[in-house]
């Protein structure tokens, strides 16, 4: 292992790493927004799913006994009609 | 659809930037002027090449917007400029930091290059505040497009202003940022970098785009199921970006 | 009354010029019968000279700060007159008026944009004396005028295309007066280069400089280019 002091750093590298770091910083946080956003839309397609499952069980539930019209009152968007 | 297409582009774009910036760091003599500090030179330049281009970019969608109304050209201006802004923060911030290392000055006004850059920079920086204070989505596209054609042709004008007012040269190695000038083991790293540089734009341009796409999609699913259970909401949350919507 | 059924006439066209010279004549008419923006202009130039003589703490100014001071004052002027340059249209419904007449739309492009010029010539025929008066050391001769004012008539070309084309643009937003200048003031950098560098020997102490012919030259290039900009894509703010 080196000591770092020994390590030859020419001059002006300081400045060098840290525009390079500021390149990576940048894109860094600009992905994390990104995801963060990603995380949003994950979210909001969840909570469709839900809402989907929901009317498609209710619909279910009343088509066992009042088969016809409720069915079709609640259909799902991808639901094939019966 | 766009996955397998980002997937490759990001992959070129890790390749390149990276062999880019390794032949910047190990390849490329150290300038004899400047010494090490030289070195930003491969990230800030083509990132400043880059964001110009950007910026016409959208200049030339908003061109193509306001002659079709198409309003997937809308979206690829406002992305192209969205990310423009954002790497024109990224070439103040290291050009700040070159002009330091190079003349300890933080800002450097007879350098006309960063100055026109700065003043463009200004300039974009009000086309979001300018999206986000119209209601009218259609009047919004309309009013961002006639700006943004305007600043795209803006751009290389100021940038003639500019090194006009700064008769005098400036002594030092910047006068080679055109790269006519650079020696050959400077030039291939240079390149590459700005090839990289090049394709981490289009890259994150194609991931912003499918992420507004995205959203227009879940949007529009959510507004049919609202509608389908009959909940008729009429006071609908308004927008929160001042993204174009695209609805699909 | 005959009882005749009304002949069918060609669709009368109004001439662009005949539109542009009405309209232009309206809004002179309107600014002479209530005068607004054209004194708050001229005062406000002359307070900004009060302004400078203390911010400076000079008692007298030449060359390149004398342009400098005399640009920053006519340039922030042009915003507060191109920020009203719409205002009474929006209100009042002028341009929805505009948009049912068969006229062409440039038509108001024109018109604004002359409107606006002459509104800048006005306010530089009070601000120009003013300011040598209060601040300019060796003052004005009859040939430093003449140079001015080419000078100022290219740069008011500039000023007066942006300031319309912005100031339309600015007008549909929420924050109109607040973005007008954050986006005029960037764009009109290139005209503030070349006029102030153009003016400086004019006003330069040692006796007034030739003017340097390329920064007329950009002052012309601009005025060109954001010209027929304008007149390409003014049509599109007006298409409701």
């Amino acid at each position: 292992m080196t000591p770092l002091a020994s390590v030859h750093f020419p001059d002006g590298s300081g400045y060098v790493l840290a525009a390079y770091l500021v390149f990576f910083l940048l894109l860094l946080i600009y992905l994390g927004i990104t995801a963060y956003r990603l995380l949003g839309l994950e979210r909001r397609l969840g909570d469709l799913t839900r809402q989907l499952d929901e009317a498609e069980a209710k619909s279910a539930l009343d088509g066992a006994s009042a088969p016809a019209p409720a069915a079709a009152a609640v259909p799902a968007p991808d639901e094939v009609p019966r | 659809m766009y996955s397998t297409k980002l997937r490759s582009l990001s992959l070129a774009t890790l390749l390149t930037l990276g062999g880019a910036f390794l032949l910047a760091a190990y390849y490329a003599p150290v300038e004899a002027d400047q010494g090490f500090s030289q070195k930003i030179f491969y990230v800030h330049v083509p990132m400043a090449i880059v964001a110009l281009g950007g910026f016409v970019w959208g200049g030339i969608q908003g061109l193509l917007f306001l002659r079709t109304r198409d309003p997937k050209h809308d979206l690829r201006s406002y992305v192209a400029i969205h990310m423009s802004v954002i790497l024109g923060i990224g070439v103040l911030l290291t050009g700040g930091l070159w002009a330091r290392a190079a003349w300890g000055v933080w800002f450097e006004w007879r350098e006309a290059t960063l100055v026109s850059f700065l003043i463009v920079f200004l300039l974009y920086c009000t086309y979001q505040p300018l999206r986000f204070s119209i209601l009218d989505p259609e009047k919004q596209s309309r009013y961002a497009a006639v700006f943004a054609v305007t600043a795209g042709a803006f751009v290389p004008l100021n940038f003639m202003a500019v090194r006009l007012a700064n008769p005098f040269i400036h002594p030092r190695v910047l006068n080679n940022t055109t790269g006519g000038a650079l020696p050959v083991d400077m030039k291939i790293p240079f390149y590459l970098a700005l090839v990289g540089m090049t394709l981490l734009f289009v890259t994150l341009y194609r991931l912003e785009m499918t992420h507004k796409l995205t959203r227009g999609r879940v949007k529009g699913l959510e507004r049919r199921l609202e509608r389908l259970q009959g909940e008729r909401d009429e006071a609908s949350i308004p927008a929160r970006s001042a993204a174009p919507q695209v609805l699909a | 009354m005959t009882g005749r059924p009304p002949t069918p006439s060609p669709p009368r066209v109004t001439s662009t010029r005949t539109a542009v010279g009405a309209l232009l004549r309206k809004e002179l008419l309107l600014e002479r019968r209530v005068p607004q923006v054209l004194p708050a202009m001229a005062l406000f130039s002359v307070v900004t000279f009060v302004v400078f003589r203390f911010a400076l703490d000079t008692t007298s100014v030449e060359g390149d700060t004398a342009s400098g001071v005399l640009w920053v004052t006519l340039l922030f002027a042009a915003m507060l007159g191109a920020g009203r340059l719409f205002v009474a249209d929006h209100e009042e419904g002028g341009i929805e008026a505009l948009l049912l007449a068969p006229v062409d739309r440039t038509a108001l492009l024109l018109a604004k944009a002359t409107t606006f010029f002459a509104f800048l010539a006005f306010v530089e025929l009070i601000a120009v004396p003013a300011f040598a008066i209060l601040l300019l050391e060796p003052g004005l001769s009859l040939g430093d005028v003449g140079r001015l004012a080419l000078i100022l008539a290219l740069a008011d070309f500039g000023i007066a295309v942006i300031g319309t084309l912005f100031g339309a643009l600015a007008i549909q937003t929420r924050a109109r007066d607040l973005i007008l200048p954050l986006m005029a003031l960037p764009l009109l950098v290139p005209v503030v280069i070349s006029a102030a560098k153009a003016t400086a020997p004019v006003l330069a102490a040692t006796g007034a400089g030739a003017v340097p012919g390329r920064y007329l030259a950009v002052l012309g290039l601009y005025d060109l280019v954001f010209g027929l900009l304008a007149y390409a894509v003014f049509d599109y703010l007006l298409d409701d």
